[in-house]
């Protein structure tokens, strides 16, 4: 066997534990569960609104400002849980990725064997990804049937860009976990360096003029798929700006654990 | 595999070679210069006190850390570049393995054969060769998350062993085991001699009195000595005398008190009804010892002049 075959063989079988260690631990469950409680929830939460502000006292007079709930609404809070709650799932699901097996000894007895370093941070993210693709479909199917269900009418063309956007804006953020994973010697650190990458990506949105070529443009973007807004609105530099970012957040961390002396 | 063009002549006839190997900490210098070589074959106990220099060694060996200067090979590969291919030519055991908890042996082993390249009509074979060797077959399908810490050091060795290394590399694989474990362990790694070379470091000087054959002993990052067992042990004189008493309840008394206070005397360790006698003057040891203790009227079972232990030697060499 040539080494680069080699290496692909030892890529493959690194990304099968993954998965397989992604659903024995449960977090695969986990995630699929909190992305169909997205796409559940939100549909019906906009159907619902109107009743629940009315079952307030006072609430008749307030029901009557309310604009009368529509498919496009469902599919805006679908946008809305997911950037609000998405990053701190990316963050307890990818924090002890490698800062975990650095802390337990796991990553010694691996990487003493004939695994690169670069597999072994490769397979982690693609595990991820595949994670993550697996929940964002469920979610898409979930929100998409529930709001035909409750609204009479949705489209799925709007789904499908908004998903796509969405597990684009999710997985950068899994690259800078996975960084701040590589960075933590423990798990705790690494939560804490990852929790502030995902604020200064947020915070990244008030650079005048760069402000959307982050993954922030990408959340902008879906939320105008959401409000009927044509491809004017669209933010192309977002898509451009994301995969850069996470381009470097790989590389970064592949970088970085060469570098480092594992015990 | 990478290209190896320049291989040390020392590096190519020995297991493992370590030539001016140095690890700087900031300030502090884990390793100073070492130059080793294990020779094939051998069971190789790598001794120094805590913070010797033991795991810094042993972490560059398997490609975990880069030394800040020198080189070191295993089975002809250089440890000391980053090309993880190398790592096919060795088994490692760190100190405290730790494995994925919700694995089970058997699927830890697959996974291990497979990094190693194992072909898969080969794996079922090995990994069932693998637990026999270790005894851990009756529990080759429980979740290793349970496991005691013997099995877990036995999983280490059957892990470190799927793919038939050249070199077995263990950093103190009993410290961490009861008295059962450790002898489960140190049964098993004695059974390998002949079959692969060991390297193995400890601190517990009777581990490698009971299995090595070949010693050598690291102090502040420093290499102090490197020889056979044998040799060793008979490079330091006969001045121990070794007394065997009746019971276990005449070991401890007065009489100790008053040998420890003769001249000739430097030592007393007492083990059970063991008592060995470490002494300055042998000439002198001879004469007065027997009838000092006869004089307290103890049972003498057996009395017998001996070379001083390996831990008596390290702890000379290392003090």
């Amino acid at each position: 066997m040539n080494a680069f075959k080699f290496t692909i063989t030892i890529f493959f079988a690194a990304v099968q534990k993954e998965i397989v260690q992604q659903w024995r631990t449960k977090r695969f469950l986990v995630v699929l569960a909190v992305f169909l409680l997205f796409g559940l929830g939100s549909p019906l939460m906009s159907k619902m609104l109107p009743e629940l502000v009315k079952a307030e006292p006072g609430g008749e007079e307030l029901v009557k400002l309310l604009p009368t709930p529509t498919a496009a609404d469902a599919l805006g809070s679908y946008v809305e849980f997911i950037g609000t709650f998405g990053y701190i799932l990316v963050i307890l699901l990818g924090m002890n990725a490698i800062a975990g097996e650095k802390e337990t000894g796991t990553a010694g007895m691996i990487l003493s064997k004939p695994m690169p370093r670069w597999v072994f941070v490769l397979s982690k993210f693609t595990a991820q990804s595949l994670v993550y693709t697996s929940a964002i479909l469920a979610g898409a199917l979930t929100v998409y049937y529930c709001t035909y269900v409750l609204f009479g009418s949705a489209d799925a063309l709007i789904v499908i860009k908004i998903s796509l956007l969405l597990l684009l804006w999710l997985l950068t953020y899994a690259g800078a976990v996975l960084l701040a994973s590589v960075l933590g010697r423990t798990i705790a650190t690494a939560a804490g360096i990852g929790l502030g990458l995902a604020v200064v990506i947020g915070l990244a949105r008030n650079i005048p003029r760069y402000g959307n070529w982050t993954p922030n443009g990408l959340m902008a973007w879906a939320t105008g798929f959401t409000a009927g807004a044509d491809n004017a609105l669209a933010f192309p530099g977002a898509l451009v700006g994301s995969l850069a970012m996470l381009l470097l957040f790989l590389i970064g961390s592949v970088v970085l654990l060469e570098r480092q002396e594992i015990g | 595999m990478g290209n190896y063009p320049e291989i040390h002549p020392t590096a190519r006839d020995n297991a493992i070679s370590c030539i001016g190997l140095s690890r700087n900490y900031g300030d502090v210098k884990a390793l100073n210069n070492l130059n080793l070589t294990v020779p094939y074959g051998s069971i190789f106990g790598f001794l120094g006190r805590n913070g010797a220099g033991k795991t810094t060694t042993i972490r560059i060996l398997a490609g975990l850390a880069q030394p800040s200067s020198g080189s070191a090979w295993v089975a002809g590969f250089e440890a000391t570049r980053t090309d993880s291919i190398a790592r096919q030519c060795f088994g490692y055991l760190p100190q405290n393995p730790a494995f994925y908890r919700w694995m089970t042996p058997v699927e830890y082993l697959e996974y291990a054969a497979r990094l190693f390249g194992i072909p898969q009509k080969e794996r079922k074979q090995r990994i069932a060769d693998m637990l026999q060797l270790v005894d851990l077959t009756a529990a080759a399908r429980r979740r290793i998350g349970g496991f005691s810490g013997g099995m877990i050091q036995r999983l280490g060795i059957a892990q470190a062993l799927i793919h038939h290394p050249q070199v077995l590399i263990l950093d103190e694989p009993t410290s961490a085991l009861d008295p059962a474990g450790r002898y489960e362990v140190l049964e098993l790694i004695a059974s390998l001699r002949g079959k692969v070379t060991v390297f193995f470091s400890t601190h517990i000087l009777n581990d490698v009195e009971r299995i090595c054959d070949t010693v050598a002993i690291i102090h502040k990052g420093e290499l102090l000595l490197e020889s056979s067992r044998e040799d060793l042990l008979n490079k330091y004189p006969v001045n121990t005398a070794e007394l065997e008493l009746d019971n276990h309840g005449q070991a401890d008394g007065q009489w100790k008190e008053i040998l420890q206070k003769q001249p000739w005397v430097n030592s007393i360790q007492t083990e059970e009804n063991v008592v060995r006698i470490t002494v300055t003057d042998l000439m002198r040891g001879k004469q007065a010892l027997l009838p000092l203790v006869a004089g307290f009227g103890l049972i003498i079972n057996r009395i017998q002049w001996v070379h001083p232990t390996l831990e008596e030697i390290f702890l000379k060499i290392s003090a």
